[in-house]
């Protein structure tokens, strides 16, 4: 009994003094649970605030502008534009620079009186039913004259007008969103590895013992990877069409076109990890790392308008947020991929950034 | 540029932070010989081979490597050498000629001749039977044959082997090193590292290394007779005594036990050693029978460490 305490004493001092030693674990231990926490209370957040509105007042009375006014204090909105017509929301709400557009039609005041017909359109992004779900909130709002009779039976000031989803399906916003983590996780893990592993077994010494040079390493590393991440994509979408129903709206070629620099960022990203951790197991660790805000903060779980700044800016960073965002904008909304350039150009910046770095750090010594 | 020598180095060091792990070392490899390097393990061998092929960077000094400067573009060096890792570094979810195409490939080998090349290779290193099976469930002998094969397909004028017999047994041995004096009678400069003593013996010259600094170099022939050193055999019925005896003598340099015998190192201007030694023995009434005998590299090896520990 007391030589097996001796023992067992023994393996923990070991244990402790070992983990005290790694400090990528003891990085981890603490920073991991701190980071985490802060950033995803924070960012986990169902009472969205915030989300980006267009609006259009074609009336522009006084009563008008007192209602956009009322409109703006809820704090739901985030009035970040003003257009002039309907067609301008549209546009807008399709290459995803807004949640909601506010249409207020010239004869608002005379609608508001008589309330036969509602007085505000709020045209809804419904790809996200959270978002939805926001704005039917929004229908408590009133707005009057002082005169007028409140006694007759009221058609509602606001109407909501979902677009892209309008049988608010949940799988019609989850499986777009899907996709760009699934392909994220497996991409990032494959090669998060595949340096590591080299360097693990002793291959790499080989290797750099060889002619061959550094980027013909990494790119030759990625590429076969290239090829499983197009199937897996395929395999994704095939699923989420036949089994879920989710419409492919836009171009499928438009669709696989971000794919590829969505593919192409993530390895690029897993071989900056296996250039920069020593072992598979600190490589896995940093993927985690870096798995878990792409899944919380790039708008797949929650709608990004919702979140703070801090964990927006976060989320920007990461490539998964930008390929949703094409992912939702092609697949729902029937944007074509020219109106969201910017996401697309960030995955291509991201990747050729990357994975410059990745042959930069990787030198061919083992100094 | 035509230099007899395949390396030349000058001077050359390397430290890690701060443990030195080779200092000062200078060395000329000549053309088409087995060159061994001798020492210990942490003697500064690998670390040595390392920046020779441009794997390391030297902290200071420099070497000619096949006419190419080192510290340099040792990416021209690259397709002229061959070099084996202690670990054989092979990729063992390949089989073995999946391993030999890819080093095929990866040396630019030329397309029309790789696959003779190839099968010339598994026959001459007897990998035809294991051609279809993964390099990893192989034997310690049979990867060793085949990292070799690896290490010599592109036919590279220099080779470096990193402790390449450490794991394997003494028959693979015998015909690894019957296959290196093959390669060099075909005019392939070999550069290896060892610890044991019998390989020494078989390299044309030999630079023994102890804790990064050479402490001596020459044929093996010429490093015995160098020893400045008697050797000394005892037979004593009672050798862990007359072991503890001799080596409290100020004039014995080291005591080794062989068995029953020891080897007994008495430094030449110690005038007569057998006389040394059997008034010591007789003192003790620890009957014993000795002669004296010729110095093994061992001998050579202990004599030299020695002496740098009076130094340091």
């Amino acid at each position: 009994m007391k030589q097996s305490l001796s023992r067992l004493g023994a393996i923990i001092k070991k244990e402790a003094r070992q983990l005290s030693r790694d400090r990528l674990t003891f990085g981890m231990v603490f920073g991991l649970p701190i980071i985490q926490i802060l950033l995803f209370g924070y960012a986990i957040n169902t009472d969205v605030r915030n989300l980006k509105t267009a609006i259009v007042d074609q009336s522009g009375t006084h009563l008008s502008q007192q209602f956009v006014a009322e409109l703006r204090e809820t704090q739901v909105v985030n009035i970040i534009e003003t257009v002039s017509s309907p067609a301008d929301l549209e546009n807008l709400l399709r290459r995803g620079r807004i949640s909601i557009g506010v249409y207020i039609p010239d004869d608002f005041d005379r609608r508001v009186v008589d309330r036969t017909r509602s007085a505000v359109q709020l045209m809804v992004d419904g790809s996200d039913p959270t978002i939805l779900g926001v704005a039917n909130q929004l229908r408590a709002m009133t707005i009057a004259f002082d005169s007028t009779p409140t006694t007759l039976p009221q058609q509602q000031l606001l109407e909501i007008r979902p677009y892209y989803n309008p049988e608010r399906r949940t799988p019609v916003n989850i499986v777009p969103g899907l996709m760009g983590v699934i392909l994220m996780m497996t991409m990032m893990l494959f090669t998060a590895v595949a340096i590591v592993r080299e360097r693990e077994r002793g291959n790499l010494e080989l290797l750099i013992n060889t002619p061959v040079s550094s980027a013909e390493l990494m790119i030759g590393k990625v590429t076969p990877y290239i090829a499983i991440g197009l199937v897996q994509l395929a395999i994704i979408l095939g699923a989420g069409m036949l089994l879920f129903d989710v419409p492919v709206r836009g171009s499928i070629v438009d669709l696989y076109i971000a794919g590829s620099a969505f593919i192409g960022a993530n390895l690029a990203l897993g071989l900056l990890i296996s250039t920069a951790t020593n072992t598979q197991f600190q490589a896995m660790q940093v993927t985690v790392f870096i798995l878990m805000p792409s899944i919380l903060l790039s708008g797949f779980m929650f709608p990004f308008d919702g979140m703070p700044t801090i964990a927006q800016y976060i989320g920007e960073v990461l490539p998964t947020t930008h390929f949703i965002r094409l992912t939702r904008g092609i697949m729902l909304r029937e944007a074509p991929l020219h109106e969201l350039s910017k996401d697309f150009y960030y995955l291509l910046a991201f990747t050729l950034i990357a994975m410059t770095i990745a042959a930069m750090r990787f030198s061919k010594s083992l100094d | 540029m035509t230099s007899e020598f395949a390396i030349e180095a000058h001077g050359l060091s390397k430290s890690f932070g701060d443990l030195r792990a080779v200092t000062a070392l200078d060395l000329k490899v000549p053309k088409g010989q087995i060159y061994g390097f001798l020492g210990p393990n942490g003697s500064g061998k690998s670390t040595t081979i390392r920046m020779l092929c441009g794997l390391l960077t030297p902290t200071e000094g420099s070497a000619t490597v096949l006419g190419t400067e080192i510290p340099g573009n040792s990416s021209l060096l690259k397709p002229r050498i061959g070099y084996m890792t202690q670990k054989f570094s092979l990729f063992g979810d390949l089989t073995v000629r999946e391993n030999l195409q890819f080093i095929a490939e990866i040396y630019s080998y030329p397309r029309q001749e790789r696959s003779a090349r190839i099968g010339d290779l598994l026959q001459k290193y007897d990998l035809i039977p294991r051609a279809g099976q993964l390099a990893g469930t192989m034997s310690g002998g049979q990867k060793q044959r085949l990292a070799l094969a690896c290490a010599v397909l592109h036919h590279p004028d220099l080779l470096l082997l990193d402790e390449p017999t450490s794991a394997v047994d003494p028959q693979s041995r015998r015909d690894f090193w019957a296959n290196l004096f093959r390669l060099a009678e075909a005019g392939t400069t070999i550069m290896v590292s060892t610890h044991y003593m019998d390989e020494a013996e078989r390299c044309h010259r030999l630079a023994i290394l102890d804790r990064g600094i050479k402490v001596a170099d020459g044929t093996p022939t010429d490093l015995q007779a160098q020893t400045g050193m008697n050797i000394i055999e005892v037979s004593a019925e009672d050798p862990y005594a007359a072991q503890s005896v001799l080596a409290k003598l100020k004039e014995v340099a080291s005591v080794t036990q062989l068995g029953v015998r020891l080897r007994v190192l008495i430094p030449e201007q110690f005038g007569d050693p057998v006389e040394i030694v059997r008034t010591v023995l007789a003192a003790h009434q620890l009957p014993a029978r000795t002669s004296v005998t010729e110095p093994t590299l061992e001998d050579v090896f202990v004599a030299v460490t020695m002496k740098a520990d009076d130094v340091s």
